[in-house]
């Protein structure tokens, strides 16, 4: 009975004065005991990749343990880097998404000088109207392009439907706004008199937005760039919807049409097409983390 | 003039197919003949149509607030990490945002083979199935939304991450002084100072889930008989495999309100703190 009345009043005081720094490294435990849970469920699906595509079909179908390779084999990356098919499409995309992002900024970094710096009549609702546009899914979209490219396709004969080239007039709609968007942002940060000094020291517009803004705005260039590379890299609709045939399809949907065979799901090699499908993103975010975490936290905290 | 580009482009490839589709709703299906709103009145009569409507809301509300409340508790766990070890921690923990949706779906889709594959085998140690995950409806809607939360987590970590760490730690100090528990010091200095970036960033979502294409496509293409369609991947069936273009059109237009509204409230966001800045 006394021990028990001691603890209730005696203590209590104690506790507090100490608490501070065991308080924060109980935290700190808790904190890393829940990170390693929530790093397994997110890390599970592109590690399962990588061990399944380290198998042969053999080891898949007989039902060993599937989360560990007893017999390491190359032979799924060496079959698919030596498909014709496989290079195709991983050219395709590279094509598809490195003239994308050329497309993109030759469009966004001028107009967004224009909106940062230039008042003109509208360019408020303009700016405005970029960033709705931003907000219209590609999902909305799909069907009327199809019927537009395809009436297009009627008219001046010209074979826009099932060419990967199509995907470079329509990959920009998806591009072009958030790049816009977060240029318009980097620049108006700018301060105004650097501008002033370059127009008085008889610069031109021009110049102004090559000698001065792009490379002080380098930063959001570059996370634009990335933005626009990795939106078109994964872009899975539009492909679906305008190309069909196998020469003409990119990464994702070339995965997706050409190793599923029917209901033969050869899983090693689907793993591995997965995996080098995922590899460019990955490096590039594994080399650029800060710029695409700048990228992806400008959409709402620049604005 | 340097907006030139910009203006043609969203004139003729977003505001364009825009208006169109409104067009291409009203035609019949060989599209020579006006029908009104034959297509509505046909999809209203249809219950396959609600049950889609049914699913993309349970879909949307229900990953947007699972990917919400995992961002907002893992955020919290990676901002008590200190230093250089948060970096390494906040980087593998955005891997799934980072990978292609297309190429991670076909992971999860090899997770939940039922026969060979890795979930039901790590089950079978605890007695527990073998769970038909695809074919099952309501483990087929679990299994899609899982996929979605899996994805889209990461992304309200980042964000709320960056909003945590705007906030004072004055205010923490002042709210331990007057003697505020956790939950305390989470209700009222944490929650009022993230909100703009909780709203936004949960109305942000709430688009793109609510539009998601990808994920649903590659698990389950909408089975087990349709039980995990939304408008997105119905609008595809019916349009483009059916090639009935103007009720896929129609299918896709019923998206336009809710995400009209969710961009209403966003750009009232951004333009107050456009005001503000």
């Amino acid at each position: 009975m006394s021990t028990l009345a001691i603890d209730k009043s005696g203590p209590t005081r104690k506790v507090k004065l100490g608490s501070m720094s065991r308080d924060r490294t109980w935290a700190l435990r808790w904190s890393y005991f829940f990170l390693v849970l929530f790093a397994i469920f997110f890390l599970t699906p592109p590690l399962y990749m990588l061990i399944t595509s380290l198998k042969s079909s053999a080891e898949i179908s007989a039902a060993t343990n599937p989360w560990w390779v007893f017999h390491p084999t190359l032979s799924n990356y060496v079959e698919l880097l030596t498909s014709n098919q496989f290079l195709r499409f991983f050219w395709n995309s590279s094509m598809v998404a490195i003239m994308v992002v050329i497309v993109t900024m030759l469009i966004s970094v001028p107009a967004a000088f224009a909106l940062a710096r230039m008042k003109f009549w509208g360019s408020a609702t303009l700016a405005t109207g970029v960033f709705l546009t931003y907000l219209i899914p590609d999902s909305l979209l799909f069907i009327p392009l199809f019927k537009m490219l395809a009436t297009v396709q009627e008219w001046t004969g010209i074979t826009l439907l099932n060419r990967w080239y199509v995907l470079l007039f329509i990959y920009p709609t998806l591009t072009v706004p958030f790049c816009t968007w977060i240029m318009i942002g980097y620049f108006a940060s700018i301060p105004k008199e650097l501008d002033e000094a370059a127009l008085i020291d008889g610069a031109s517009w021009l110049q102004t937005l090559t000698r001065i803004f792009i490379p002080v705005a380098l930063p959001g260039l570059i996370a634009a760039t990335i933005f626009a590379f990795t939106v078109s890299w994964a872009q899975f609709l539009y492909p679906l919807v305008f190309t069909t045939s196998v020469d003409q399809l990119v990464l994702p949907v070339g995965i997706i049409t050409s190793l599923i065979k029917g209901d033969v799901f050869n899983w090693g090699q689907i793993m591995t097409g997965a995996l080098l499908g995922a590899a460019p993103p990955l490096i590039i975010y594994a080399f650029l983390m800060d710029y695409y975490i700048a990228g992806l936290t400008a959409g709402a905290t620049k604005g | 003039m340097l907006t030139l580009p910009l203006i043609i482009l969203i004139a003729l490839l977003v505001l364009y197919p825009a208006v169109y589709s409104i067009h291409l709703a009203t035609l019949n299906k060989s599209m020579q003949k006006f029908v009104g709103f034959g297509n509505f009145t046909f999809l209203f009569k249809r219950d396959t149509f609600w049950m889609v409507v049914k699913q993309s809301c349970i879909f949307a509300v229900t990953a947007v607030f699972f990917k919400a409340l995992i961002g907002f508790i893992v955020a919290h766990f990676v901002h008590n990490i200190p230093g250089k070890k948060q970096r390494k921690w906040r980087g593998m923990l955005l891997v799934p945002w980072v990978i292609p949706p297309a190429m991670s779906t076909l992971a999860w889709l090899w997770l939940f083979d039922p026969s060979y594959s890795a979930f039901n085998y790590t089950l079978s140690f605890f007695g527990i199935g073998p769970v038909n995950w695809l074919g099952d409806t309501a483990w087929a809607r679990f299994s899609v939304i899982l996929v979605n939360v899996w994805y889209g987590a990461p992304f309200f970590l980042i964000m709320y991450l960056a909003a945590l760490k705007s906030v004072p730690e004055q205010l923490y100090e002042a709210a331990a002084i007057d003697g505020a528990n956790w939950w305390q010091r989470i209700w009222y200095v944490t929650l009022p100072m993230m909100r703009n970036i909780i709203a936004i960033t949960t109305l942000f979502s709430l688009i793109v889930t609510f539009a998601n294409f990808d994920i649903v496509r590659i698990l389950t293409s909408g089975g087990p008989l349709d039980r995990t369609h939304i408008f997105a991947t119905w609008a595809f069936k019916v349009g483009i495999e059916g090639s009935d273009i103007p009720l896929g059109a129609s299918v896709s237009l019923f998206m336009v309100p809710i995400l009209a509204i969710a961009a209403i409230f966003i750009l009232r966001d951004v333009n107050k703190r456009g005001n503000e800045a």
